[in-house]
């Protein structure tokens, strides 16, 4: 596994949103990036995420949660491990899941607090239980580590401390963007600042300061 | 960019040609006393005769399975087509299948296969296969993204595909399946005219024996059916109407053809004349010469008359009609009156209806412009008062009603689309009319069909190529004049909103 941009400029078309970026992450860093919005935190995980997909196994957790709504919770979190299918199998799937794969699945799904939502479709859900379904999708994709975009925006504080503590015990290297500093600061063992299109700061959790943070809101 | 251009100029243009060329047009009523044939059609309408039973629900049966089968076929061909549709061999066959009106096809899927199920089943199903193939296509193309994103970036194109696409287009690709099995109600009630045993058969029959009665409940029949389509057609229950369709096709008996007769079709029946007698080139220009000046100028003059008239006829009705489903127009009880009268003329076909008038009037151009001003009309006058009607919550509180606010609110706020779906119709009326000369007026498929019955197929394969062409042409014109007006952009999909009965009509 290996992350690493140096003075990278990245973007959609013609407009850079991040310009001159040098990022790096060990295997076994929590990462948390911070920043107002449109400080180019998806475009940096987005980045890194392709830079990673070939190479290594990634756990992904877009922003929009990249669900397909009209099927079941279940069969969204099977996605996440269809490129360890063949066509058939995946097929055969759509229309019947194996016992084994269904109690694994559920097994996830009921310590995301969704054990009787499993056999709904995702549009009949509420915005925290979607999330909590692209969660569930990332578990069990599992991987070397885990890129998630504001994971736990749309859930309550509890469960949000909940789910950040599950990903922390399930992944060894995680790459996060949270909006939320206390929980950045609880999970993470380095906290990265963007504020428009530029990375203010890039420490150890610890060092990094409220100064310096709320710098970034201001 | 050019300046907008005025929808008022566009509309006075389209009337004024309407206008210039009516003149020309063959309008002559030549029906013997059709006062009084008029008045004997009418009494006997207004007492249905469901006597014969049998042999109507034999011919509605039958109509129902071609269409079901036609559309299922089609369908299932055009989403195995779908997919490489980007690719331009595949678009162009596309094209051509769909240039050609399913009546066309008929006929000439008759002289290559013979008359029978499978011909009937394939005039729907070729052309559809073009047309699904271009809807699923953009279906495909339009549908969100993110979820294929978010796959993990090893999964095969098939899993892919199953997972993060089909699911998402599953309801529109419904709905317009949906949509064009009402066309296919359509298309295989008037293949009986032509010989197959559906609707259009029955009814000629029963017109011919001056049974009113039971030609009108046959009309009454078929008009219920297509009405509660959305009723009895469930997406759940399409592969048992599918088997059932098969199983009652598979029962019909035809004439046996002759060994080799489609082969014989494709190899010299469509190949030129002067090509197959070996006079080349020459011979080919003359052919071609003698060609355009008897047949096809004729034909093209008729049939692009007929088409100009319906257009602006077809623009009066919608446009008059449009309040009569608008509750706050007409009140209740106005608006059941309206949604009926609407039905009735979307249900039938322009064809059926121009034979309707044909019987009436006797053959010149006046019941081909008739029928199709009165079907596309009540099309577009139920579209719009759909649209009207969802206008009328957001309009001020004070607002009139009744006359005033179908003239002062409603008319100003929904000409834009209404205009659009004129011009997008404008193809389509010059399609129907192209076909009405089956009946014997004097448009372009009068000489394709005296063509294939001479058995002179390969000048119905040229004239079919000019009506490709011209509606290529009034396509692009029409396209060009809506961009210019900036009116919002429209797609065959978007007519799957022309259901008969829609849901909303059928909930209040």
């Amino acid at each position: 596994m290996k992350i690493r941009l140096e003075g990278a400029t990245l973007g959609y078309g013609e407009a850079p949103v991040l310009s001159e970026v040098n990022f790096s992450q060990q295997r076994g860093e929590r990462v948390v990036l911070l920043g107002p919005s449109g400080a180019g935190k998806s475009t940096l995980l987005m980045a890194i995420h392709a830079q990673l997909a070939g190479a290594s196994r990634v756990a992904l957790v877009p922003q929009d949660g990249g669900l397909v709504p009209q099927l079941s919770v279940r069969r969204n979190v099977y996605m996440g491990r269809l490129d360890d299918h063949g066509a058939a199998r995946n097929l055969g799937a759509l229309i019947y899941l194996r016992r084994p794969i269904r109690d694994e699945i559920d097994a996830i799904l009921a310590r995301l607090g969704l054990q009787d939502h499993v056999r709904r479709p995702v549009e009949a859900l509420s915005g925290g239980q979607r999330q909590r379904t692209a969660v569930g999708r990332a578990f069990y994709r599992g991987g070397d580590i885990i890129v998630a975009d504001e994971p736990v925006s749309a859930v309550d504080g509890v469960q949000a401390r909940q789910i950040i503590e599950m990903i922390r015990d399930r992944f060894d290297t995680a790459l996060l963007a949270l909006h939320d500093v206390d929980l950045a600061r609880a999970f993470a063992t380095r906290i990265v600042g963007l504020r428009d299109g530029r990375i203010r700061f890039d420490g150890p959790a610890e060092a990094i300061d409220r100064r310096q943070i709320d710098a970034l809101y201001a | 960019m050019p300046e907008r251009l005025a929808p008022a100029t566009v509309v006075a243009c389209f009337t004024l040609l309407a206008a210039i060329l009516l003149p020309f047009a063959d309008l002559e009523i030549s029906g013997h006393d059709p006062w009084a044939m008029l008045g004997r059609m009418l009494t006997g309408f207004a007492r249905p005769d469901f006597g014969a039973i049998e042999t109507l629900a034999h011919s509605l049966a039958l109509t129902v399975a071609f269409a079901v089968a036609g559309v299922a076929l089609g369908a299932a061909a055009g989403f195995a087509l779908a997919p490489f549709y980007d690719r331009r061999l595949v678009r162009i066959l596309c094209i051509g299948l769909r240039s050609i009106h399913e009546i066309f096809w008929a006929l000439l899927l008759i002289q290559a296969i013979g008359i029978g199920a499978p011909a009937g089943v394939l005039a729907l199903a070729l052309p559809y296969a073009g047309i699904f193939a271009k809807i699923f296509a953009e279906q495909i193309e339009e549908s969100d993204p993110r979820p294929r994103n978010a796959l993990p970036p090893g999964t095969d194109a098939i899993s892919r595909f199953a997972y993060a696409c089909l699911p998402l287009i599953r309801a529109p690709m419904t709905a317009y399946c949906l949509y064009r099995l009402e066309c296919g109600m359509r298309a295989s009630a008037v293949i009986g005219f032509i010989g197959l045993p559906t609707l259009g058969f029955q009814l000629d029959s029963f017109f011919r024996k001056g049974d009113y009665g039971a030609t009108s409940a046959i009309l009454i029949c078929y008009i219920a059916l297509i009405a509660s389509l959305r009723l009895w057609m469930r997406p759940r229950l399409a592969p048992l109407w599918i088997a059932g369709s098969l199983a009652l096709l598979a029962a019909l008996r035809a004439p046996p053809m002759g060994e080799g007769a489609l082969w014989r079709f494709l190899s010299e029946d469509i190949i030129p004349r002067p090509l197959r007698s070996g006079e080349g080139l020459t011979g080919l220009l003359d052919w071609l010469g003698d060609l355009t000046l008897t047949e096809i100028l004729p034909g093209l003059w008729n049939t692009v008359i007929a088409t100009q008239i319906a257009l602006v006829l077809t623009g009066i009705v919608a446009f008059l009609t449009f309040g009569l489903t608008v509750p706050a127009v007409t009140g209740r009880w106005g608006r059941y009156a309206g949604h009926l009268f609407l039905v009735v003329l979307r249900s039938l076909p322009e064809y059926m209806l121009a034979y309707l008038f044909l019987q009436i009037f006797g053959p010149s151009l006046l019941p081909a412009i008739l029928a199709l001003g009165l079907h596309n009309g009540a099309i577009i006058g139920h579209l719009v008062g759909r649209e009207a009607d969802s206008l009328v919550p957001g309009l001020r509180p004070d607002a009139p009603r009744g006359l005033n606010l179908w003239g002062w609110e409603l008319a100003p706020r929904v000409f834009g689309s209404f205009l659009a779906l004129c011009l997008y119709r404008w193809e389509i009326i010059l399609r129907e009319s192209a076909v009405m000369g089956i009946l014997g007026i004097a448009t372009l498929g009068f000489f394709i069909d005296s063509a294939l019955s001479e058995l002179r197929a390969d000048r119905a394969v040229v004239i079919l190529i000019v009506i490709a062409l011209l509606s290529a042409l009034i396509d692009t014109i029409s396209l060009r004049l809506r961009q210019r007006m900036k009116i919002a952009g429209l797609r065959d999909s978007d007519c799957a909103r022309t259901s008969a009965l829609s849901a909303d009509a059928m909930r209040t």
